[in-house]
């Protein structure tokens, strides 16, 4: 069974406590979106086998959502954190990197990150 | 289809066989080494991939064909799912696509030489809420109206057709179901050795343990794969690959709309013959039905996230069989003898993809999900009419992947929550 820590509370919890939300940091699409963008904010997906990251919402405990790293291949959890992040944070990127040296981030590192 | 290189399948043969202590066989279907280009490079031996390479040869006479699965052929999803055949879908196009199929495996073993064994059993789908009640009285409607031959039957028929199931239960009572007399099951190693003897009697080329690793395109159009065995050029490329499809997708340099997720089945110890119909308990996620060995045959539902694992969450099977046991408690004792699963490729609208995609020569037929077995013989066909004319024919029109964009949905997540 898949355990997963939830970010807030701190407990582990069994995946019959949570509810999956799909791929996360998803961008939303705005009203002047083109319908290619519009579509694939929708319905693609990046369906990675390997580093997958996800939204989880910890249904029968704090109920909020968090975010999960977690290997689909493997089934490896990297780690949890919180939902209002842009990226997962550096201790799960090393994690995800020792399992995976050919894996790399698919966002700006922390030298070049620009801050939103 | 005669089958010049494997010997036509007869009772003369059997007899002549017997004869001589069965050293008469030959290999069901040879295991070249692939050459270096073919007309039409097919990714993934499933019963889908090996169907459109047989029509491909029947219908459209391209033999020129390889067809290259990265384990054995048969191993994916077309070897691990639960074999329930079925047309009873809502939607206009899906009930023609899967009543074609339907009808092709009502004569496939002739077709093919090669007993499939189809079994047209019939097939019960139950309505154990209110909700679903009215759900499949409507399927009726449609169906009907598609010239797709259901019916509604009450609780006390229904109790006739399957004596051993529990109609009050007090969580699921069964509230009556719709059925389809047509319906069955057929052995599903057979339906994939039986077109993969056929292909290879027809000269094409099935290459196993040839993993597809990368795919090359120049000014947009699809040159070769790159595989463990080397480089193949194709002038058409189709991808077939269920579970993977979105790794070859990106191999090519598009996404689709897919998911894919784990879905599991078990099997019981073999008894003796106690329903000869399929039953779908859809609501909790059970399917039953019995084996030609006696085995219950149990699918389940579906993990809720996506992996790779082909085992699936075990939580799973005991929300199955707990709810199995309730309208069936005849099999509270019974052992499972083997549980599995198979990474089921997952569309939003529950339907699957026949399609051309943004690169040329490059067609997709994907997105079958947890139901695809049933509708192999329909698949082929309609996927052999794309790569042939390089256009959809009538039965993959609707199924392009541009509906998402133009929310043209085929929604069957109604008839096909997770249904098999
Ligand atoms: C447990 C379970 C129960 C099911 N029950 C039913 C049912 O009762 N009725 C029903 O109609 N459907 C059912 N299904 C769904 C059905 O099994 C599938 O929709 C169908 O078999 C898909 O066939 P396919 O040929 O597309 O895929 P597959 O049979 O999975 O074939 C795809 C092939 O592609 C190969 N491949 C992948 N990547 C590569 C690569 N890079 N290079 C080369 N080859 C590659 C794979 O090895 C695989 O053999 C069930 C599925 C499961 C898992
Ligand atoms: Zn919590």
């Amino acid at each position: 069974m898949l355990i997963l820590t939830c970010p807030y509370c701190g407990v582990k919890a069994e995946e019959t406590e949570l509810s999956p939300g799909g791929e996360a940091h998803l961008k939303r699409i705005g009203p002047k979106g083109t319908a290619e963008e519009f579509e694939a904010y929708l319905f693609a997906r990046k369906n990675i086998k390997g580093v997958h990251f996800e939204r989880w919402r910890h249904a029968y405990g704090c109920n909020k959502w968090f975010l999960a790293a977690r290997d689909t291949h493997t089934m490896q959890v990297y780690g949890t954190y919180k939902a209002q992040t842009a990226h997962a944070t550096d201790e799960i990127v090393a994690n995800a990197r020792q399992a995976r040296a050919e894996w790399v981030p698919d966002w700006p590192q922390a030298s070049e990150a620009v801050v939103a | 289809m005669p089958s010049p290189r494997s010997g036509r399948y007869s009772v003369f043969a059997i007899a002549r066989e017997a004869l001589r202590q069965h050293q008469g066989w030959n290999r069901a279907w040879a295991s070249p080494e692939p050459r270096e280009r073919y007309k039409v490079v097919i990714v993934g031996a499933g019963g889908h991939g090996l169907a459109t390479a047989y029509y491909l040869g029947k219908n459209f006479g391209i033999t020129d064909v390889a067809v290259i699965e990265k384990g054995w052929l048969g191993g994916g999803n077309t070897g691990r799912n639960t074999t329930i055949i079925r047309s009873n879908y809502l939607q206009d196009p899906s009930a023609a696509i899967y009543d074609k199929a339907l009808k092709l495996y009502e004569n496939l073993s002739q077709d093919l030489n090669y007993n499939v064994m189809f079994s047209p059993r019939g097939l019960i789908m139950l309505a154990q809420t209110e909700h679903e009640v009215r759900g499949y009285k409507r399927t009726v409607y449609a169906n009907n109206l598609q010239g797709v031959s259901t019916e509604w039957i009450e609780p006390k028929r229904l109790k006739e057709i399957v004596p051993i199931i529990n109609i009050d239960g007090p969580r699921y009572p069964v509230l009556g179901g719709l059925y389809q007399a047509r319906g069955g099951t057929a052995r599903h190693d057979a339906v994939a050795w039986g077109y993969a003897r056929a292909c290879s009697d027809m000269g094409m080329h099935i290459i196993q343990t040839c993993e597809v690793t990368g795919i090359e395109t120049a000014n947009g159009q699809v040159q070769a794969v790159s595989t463990t065995k080397g480089r193949i050029g194709c002038e058409k490329l189709a991808l077939v690959v269920a579970g993977h499809s979105s790794q070859l997708a990106e191999m090519a340099g598009f996404r689709l709309p897919i998911e894919s997720v784990p879905l599991q089945a078990m099997v019981s110890e073999p008894i003796k013959p106690c329903m000869d119909v399929v039953v779908m308990a859809n609501t909790v996620h059970g399917y039953m039905s019995q084996s030609d060995k006696g085995e219950m045959v149990i699918g389940g539902g579906t993990d809720s996230y996506n992996a790779f694992t082909q085992r699936g969450s075990w939580h799973h099977i005991e929300e199955t069989v707990r709810a199995l046991i309730e309208t069936f408690p005849m099999i509270s004792r019974l052992k499972m003898l083997r549980q599995w699963g198979g990474i089921v490729d997952m569309t939003g609208d529950r339907s699957p993809i026949l399609s051309a995609t943004p690169v040329g020569n490059i067609f997709v037929n994907c997105g079958w999900g947890t139901g695809g077995f049933k509708a192999i013989p329909g698949s082929g066909w309609a996927m052999a009419e794309l790569i042939a004319q390089g256009r959809p024919g009538p039965l993959a029109a609707a199924f392009g992947m541009n509906r998402f964009r133009e929310g043209r949905f085929i929604d069957e997540s109604v008839a096909a929550g997770v249904a098999h």
